[in-house]
């Protein structure tokens, strides 16, 4: 054991930064790190025992208790859990013979919940040793087990046909469906792979690249919609031996898929869209941030670099540029939604828990490793491809004026065919949902659980009203910030999630609920509002629900939701959203369930809270009634 | 004008909130000329003999002679102030709430280190104790509590531009190092 731990931890160098995949290469000998490892680590790294720990305990998918042979975690977005989640689980829990959070007594499986893993278009889904199973009933996860009973192993157990595109491609092998339903710039197929960077950059300085995507006005598509071209310049402005380009392919914010479909399908669009990248800011590092929940792509992406390494389109003097070096490395995330946030991706990168950082200095000054770090979303380094070959004015003939180019949605929840829909900026929420065929539609939730949920009746408001009015999550960091303002967007994801809930669901018992137990779930524990707020103020909810609530509460709601702001990332700053934007819109709701004439009322019961004491020590309840 | 009509209580507390409201010093003189006390440890009234105007609140809900107090103090008194931590959070005394309450018996009569001479390993059970509750409760999750008074304990200041405020009926001044988060 001893020595395999050493050959692992030397196959990183014994570098402290590669902690992440010295455990993720642990897990995969043992499922779990022991206590002797972690010792054996600590001396090995050069670490403390405590501080390997915190990175252990902080991913959902690290463990230092023993788990199954199969890990079965099954995704409990809220869109999973209208389509039969419930069942599902009931059904595993039968079929494994143990309950969720726990091991099976044979040890053979281990049953955990887990937060949306970007399937929400084919849930409910789940992961078993890293490969996803999708559409999961009731019938299919008997069959499931029963397969992985006799032997078989996840890979065979995929008893059905593979995905449509690349998810049959022999490095992925995954039954999961890319779902494309509207194609336009960005997904063109008929697009020629790397011919900007074979052909085109050679004939501009990196200078005029900027330029290019600069004069595009292109924003960043991971939710903050940072100018990309004012980030590329400032990246190129800091003084430094190395500069890093890191793609963002964390994509943890409940609903959106669009980057695993582009990892599938256009992987050379987005490695591509790094090279440029590094070209124009004078990059020699290049790190993609993989979800863990992508692991199937893993070795399908390395496959495509190691290609573009032999085709001198990565490594040194690409495409024949005379000390244009640059090579990309994938690392594999462990599970946490707050590491798509770009300053704790970069903590994960460097093995530690992933804790945004307070900023300034911002990772463009002080990134990885310390060194400008450029941190992309998957579709943007994707779109600068199109503008780099196309130009910044082809660019601004989509959209609108304000909000240039297409935009990937990731469409899901009640409607006919939830998947990706490629369209330009400017498109209404009604046009979204005649596309995807929903009808009966009471809300449409864009951008999350961390955006705005609008009514049937904003959408009918809305007519010609922009999407971007709406795209902007009503929790987008303080409003006076604007993008004129220099590196101080640092913000939250709103990369195009749209879900929607036809009249049968329940808003705030489903769905609203779902969205707090997500932050909840998620928080980094850092600030004591995001720490606490959300859990305090999904109690109040429930005693709305309950039949508790009073006015008061709804107001009480109202303010906690302003102090959260304060937090220091975007989850915890938007992480009061669900609830704020619902009493916003759909006040209604929860008037409805609070008592109109009461101004106070506690939950509290005096006889049933002496119960446990009382008979602890041995006497009978006795109260005075003073 | 009519003296307003006070009245204080500590439930589980520690006495720091009441100390630190006689740190007013000579104030009380002030005070007196405009106030009267009703039932307070301050002057030792026992019992409501009259409607209040303001009842002030130290310490939180840790068991059933607590929550009688307290509401006791809803129905006799107009305005309601939680005064200090542990009326407003719980304090200290929550620090039990992570923690089973036969196990906080256990620890406390039992088996604690401190424990030297209950060689019959008797529990409190006499009828006439207050019976424990199940955690700590803030005074506001069991009645309507009116104003908030935060600190451990809130200085002695702090506490007498409030009373001043509500007595006079003018608004306090919260300048930001008294309301600011942490
Ligand atoms: C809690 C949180 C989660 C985030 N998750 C992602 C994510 O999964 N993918 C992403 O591209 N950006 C995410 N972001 C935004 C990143 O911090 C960053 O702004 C973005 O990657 C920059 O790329 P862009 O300018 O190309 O959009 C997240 C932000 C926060 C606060
Ligand atoms: S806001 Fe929440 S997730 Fe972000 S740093 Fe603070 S505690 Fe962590």
């Amino acid at each position: 054991m001893k020595n395999e731990i050493i050959t692992i931890t030397s196959k990183y160098q014994d570098d402290r930064h590669r902690l992440m995949d010295i455990l993720i290469d642990i897990h995969d000998l043992y499922g779990y790190v022991s206590e002797a490892d972690i010792e054996l680590l600590s001396e090995r790294l050069g670490m403390s025992e405590v501080e390997i720990n915190e990175t252990i305990t902080f991913y959902h998918f690290f463990s230092r208790t023993p788990r199954g042979q199969f890990n079965i975690f099954l995704n409990n977005s809220i869109t999973a859990c209208m389509r039969g989640h419930d069942l599902v689980k009931k059904a595993l829990e039968e079929a494994c013979g143990t309950t969720f959070g726990s091991v099976s007594q044979d040890g053979m499986f281990g049953l955990y919940s887990t937060s949306c893993i970007g399937m929400n278009d084919q849930g409910p889904s789940a992961i078993i040793n890293d490969k996803v199973f999708t559409n999961l009933t009731t019938y299919r996860v008997m069959k499931l087990v029963a397969d992985l009973k006799s032997g078989k192993s996840p890979d065979e157990a995929i008893y059905e046909s593979t995905g449509d595109g690349n998810n049959s491609d022999p490095y992925v092998r995954a039954m999961v469906f890319n779902n494309i339903r509207k194609r336009m710039v960005i997904l063109d197929k008929d697009h020629i792979k790397f011919e900007v960077v074979r052909s085109l950059l050679k004939g501009h300085s990196p200078e005029e690249i900027i330029d290019i995507v600069e004069n595009s006005n292109l924003r960043g598509r991971g939710g903050a919609g940072f100018p990309t071209g004012l980030k590329w310049h400032f990246g190129r402005r800091v003084e430094s031996e190395h500069r890093v380009i890191i793609c963002n392919a964390d994509e943890g914010e409940p609903g959106t898929f669009k980057d695993r479909v582009l990892l599938t399908e256009f992987p050379d669009l987005v490695f591509e869209g790094m090279v440029i990248a590094a070209y124009a800011t004078g990059a020699d590092i290049g790190l993609v941030y993989l979800r863990y929940e992508y692991r199937y792509l893993y070795k399908f992406l390395n496959h495509i670099l190691d290609k573009m390494r032999k085709e001198g389109l990565l490594g040194k003097n690409i495409a024949g540029i005379k000390e244009f070096n640059f090579d990309i490395r994938i690392q594999l995330g462990a599970g946490a939604y707050v590491c798509g946030e770009e300053s704790a991706l970069i903590e994960s990168l460097e093995g530690k828990r992933g804790e945004p950082r307070d900023k300034p200095p911002f990772p463009v000054e002080k990134g990885y490793l310390n060194y400008p770090t450029i941190v992309n979303n998957v579709e943007t380094l994707a779109t600068t491809v199109r503008i780099v070959k196309n130009g910044a004015d082809w660019f601004k003939g989509f959209g609108t004026k304000d909000s240039l180019g297409t935009k990937l949605l990731s469409v899901s929840g009640d409607c006919k065919f939830p998947g990706i829909y490629e369209v330009e900026w400017g498109t209404s929420i009604r046009e979204v949902i005649e596309m995807s065929g929903a009808d009966d539609v009471q809300a449409v939730q864009v951008g999350g659980p961390s955006g705005v949920m609008i009514s049937v009746k904003d959408i009918d408001d809305l007519g010609t009203t922009e999407l971007m009015k709406w795209y902007k999550p009503s929790g987008m960091m303080v409003a006076q910030k604007t993008f004129d303002r220099k590196l101080s967007y640092s913000d939250l994801p709103t990369g195009g999630s749209i879900m929607i809930f036809n009249n049968k669901r329940d808003l705030l018992k489903e769905v609203v609920m779902n969205f707090m137990d997500f932050f909840i779930e998620e928080s980094c524990g850092s600030c004591s509002t995001c720490r606490n707020l959300p859990f305090i103020m999904k109690q109040k909810l429930q005693k709305i629900l309950d039949g508790h609530g009073v006015r008061k509460d709804i107001d009480d709601l109202l303010s906690w939701g302003k102090i959260i702001k304060i937090s220091r990332c975007g989850l915890g700053q938007t992480s009061a959203n669900p609830i704020v934007s619902s009493i916003l819109n759909f006040r209604y709701l929860y008037e409805q369930h609070v008592k109109a004439m009461a101004d106070f009322d506690n939950v509290f019961d005096l006889e049933k809270s002496v119960e446990a004491a009382n008979s602890f020590v041995g006497r009978k309840a006795n109260f005075h009634h003073a | 004008m009519n003296k307003k009509i006070i009245a204080t209580t500590s439930l589980a507390g520690c006495f720091g909130c009441h100390m630190s409201f006689l740190d007013i010093d000579e104030r009380i003189f002030d005070l007196i000329e405009l106030v009267e006390f009703n039932k307070s440890p301050i002057d030792d009234i026992k019992k409501f003999t009259k409607q209040v105007d303001i009842g002030i609140i130290e310490g939180g809900c840790c068991n059933s002679e607590n929550i009688e107090i307290l509401k006791a103090f809803r129905e006799n008194c107009n305005i309601l102030v939680s005064l200090g931590e542990c009326a407003i959070m719980g304090g200290l005394p929550a620090l039990r709430n992570g923690i089973s309450i036969e196990e906080c018996l256990e620890e406390a009569y039992i088996g604690g280190p401190t424990v030297q001479e209950n060689t019959n390993k008797i529990l409190p059970n006499d009828d006439e104790l207050p019976m424990l509750l199940d955690k700590v409760y803030p005074c506001h999750e069991i009645v309507k509590i009116d104003y908030f008074l935060p600190g451990c304990a809130p200085r002695a200041d702090l506490i007498w531009d409030a009373l001043i405020a509500l007595v006079t009926g003018n608004e306090m001044e919260l300048p930001y190092e008294v309301v600011k988060f942490d």
